[in-house]
């Protein structure tokens, strides 16, 4: 029998990816395409495990029993979006504890927004109003990504995240109609979560190295500036709904293309966070190291107890048949 | 396999109500079939989608391959005489 030649199997690989056919575990892929969606997925599961952090900080402190059930819930979720995304995966071959080994020595990247500070209660709205609206314009397009496990990760995140991003935004509209000590927090949030927000879109699609292959091989849909965009005609009018002002004084609405123009991007901040100079990462990583560490014990006696367990049920076993 | 021992790999089954099948969702890891199906109640159903978990062990299923699902498949290919359309009546007769 002739085997395929590297050339002609990828050749009608991309055919199947351009007849929007799904790509499952088993199928053959590129490597390349192997070693990109491990490298995207495990970031993206990374950032949902982090991204715990900023907001738990505020959960012995939420101003009430209903915005600290909601708040818990919301972290809950987060743990379980990163647990979908490390099985998804780990369906390309990855081990689990490979991934978060890197994680933990800062190899594996994750989103650079977990590395600001929580500040006031505040900021736990701006973050469900921005940060998960941001996430859910990235993640709804990648519900149809050419990788099937990922795609079925992502459908269900989707769905569970508008409730995020809905009591992000009650937060927020409750201090914007608050007193003025109230609004003045909402104001300071929004003014401190804005351009990080944008950020959350990756690099400029002229410096943006991953984006052409991953759209030919429909991991991605739409360019970082495409999303980046969609956010802010979508957020633009909803910050003026609570009365609040978006830290940028470029902002405008152009009448003829129908979409906001916004000022500069300050990359140079950007490219320090992502590069491990934020204001919190080597406290995230402190936080994520130590949480691990000391549930090692944990981990192990479970073990020790499934084995004992194990072994007592197949001594009983043995003894009925003799 | 690293020899950090991992906890193994379970596959999910969730019936989302009675009267359906239990369809595969997703996987996890958990030291025993007890806790997969603990923690796959707290990572797969937090919204009320189950009525039943059924959890497997993922070294335990054994998977038809890609490569060969021409050849598994193929048979069923030209017999459209298993299919309803393939037999030809008058419009006249009802109900059938």
């Amino acid at each position: 029998m002739d085997t395929p030649s590297q050339h002609t199997l990828e050749e009608q690989f991309q055919a199947r990816v351009d007849a929007e056919e799904k790509i499952e575990p088993k199928d053959w892929m590129p490597e390349k395409y192997r070693r990109t969606l491990v490298r995207q997925i495990s970031q993206h599961a990374h950032s949902e495990i982090v991204g715990m952090l900023p907001e738990g900080n505020w959960i012995t402190r939420a101003p009430s029993l209903r915005r600290k059930v909601a708040l818990i819930a919301k972290v809950q979720d987060e743990a379980g979006h990163g647990l979908y995304l490390y099985g998804a995966a780990e369906t390309l071959g990855a081990e689990r504890d490979d991934l978060i080994d890197e994680l933990h020595s800062g190899e594996a990247k994750y989103s650079s927004i977990f590395n600001y500070p929580t500040l006031s209660w505040a900021d736990i709205g701006a973050i469900g109003w921005l940060v998960d609206g941001a996430a859910i314009m990235n993640q709804v397009p990648l519900c149809r990504c050419s990788y099937g496990p990922y795609a079925r990760a992502m459908v269900r995140v989707c769905k569970e995240e508008s409730f995020h991003q809905r009591q992000g935004y009650e937060i927020m509209l409750t201090l914007a109609r608050g007193t003025e000590a109230q609004k003045k927090m909402a104001q300071d949030a929004l003014n401190r979560w804005w351009w990080p927000s944008l950020m959350m879109f990756g690099p400029s699609d002229k410096d943006s190295k991953h984006t052409a292959q991953s759209m030919k091989w429909k991991i991605k849909r739409f360019t970082n500036d495409e999303l980046r965009q969609r956010f802010v005609d979508i957020t633009a009018p909803q910050a003026e709904f609570l009365g609040l002002i978006i830290p940028d004084e470029d902002l405008t609405f152009n009448e003829e293309t129908g979409h906001y123009e916004y000022g500069e991007i300050n990359w140079a901040e950007f490219w320090q966070v992502v590069s491990g100079d934020g204001p919190c990462n080597r406290q995230r990583l402190k936080a994520r190291r130590k949480a691990h560490e000391e549930g090692e014990w944990v981990r192990k006696a479970a073990m020790a107890h499934a084995d004992k367990r194990r072994q007592r049920k197949a001594a009983a076993q043995q003894q009925q048949v003799a | 396999m690293s020899d950090k021992k991992n906890w193994p790999l379970w596959e999910i089954f969730i019936r989302s109500k009675n009267g359906l099948n239990h369809k595969h969702v997703g996987s996890l890891h958990a030291a025993d079939a007890e806790m997969a199906i603990e923690n796959a109640r707290d990572v797969y159903t937090r919204r009320n989608e189950g009525v039943s978990i059924w959890v497997v062990e993922s070294q335990y299923i054994t998977a038809s391959s890609p490569n060969q699902s021409e050849s598994l498949f193929d048979p069923a290919n030209d017999k459209v005489y298993r299919h309803p359309t393939f037999y030809n009546l008058p419009d006249e007769v009802k109900n059938i």
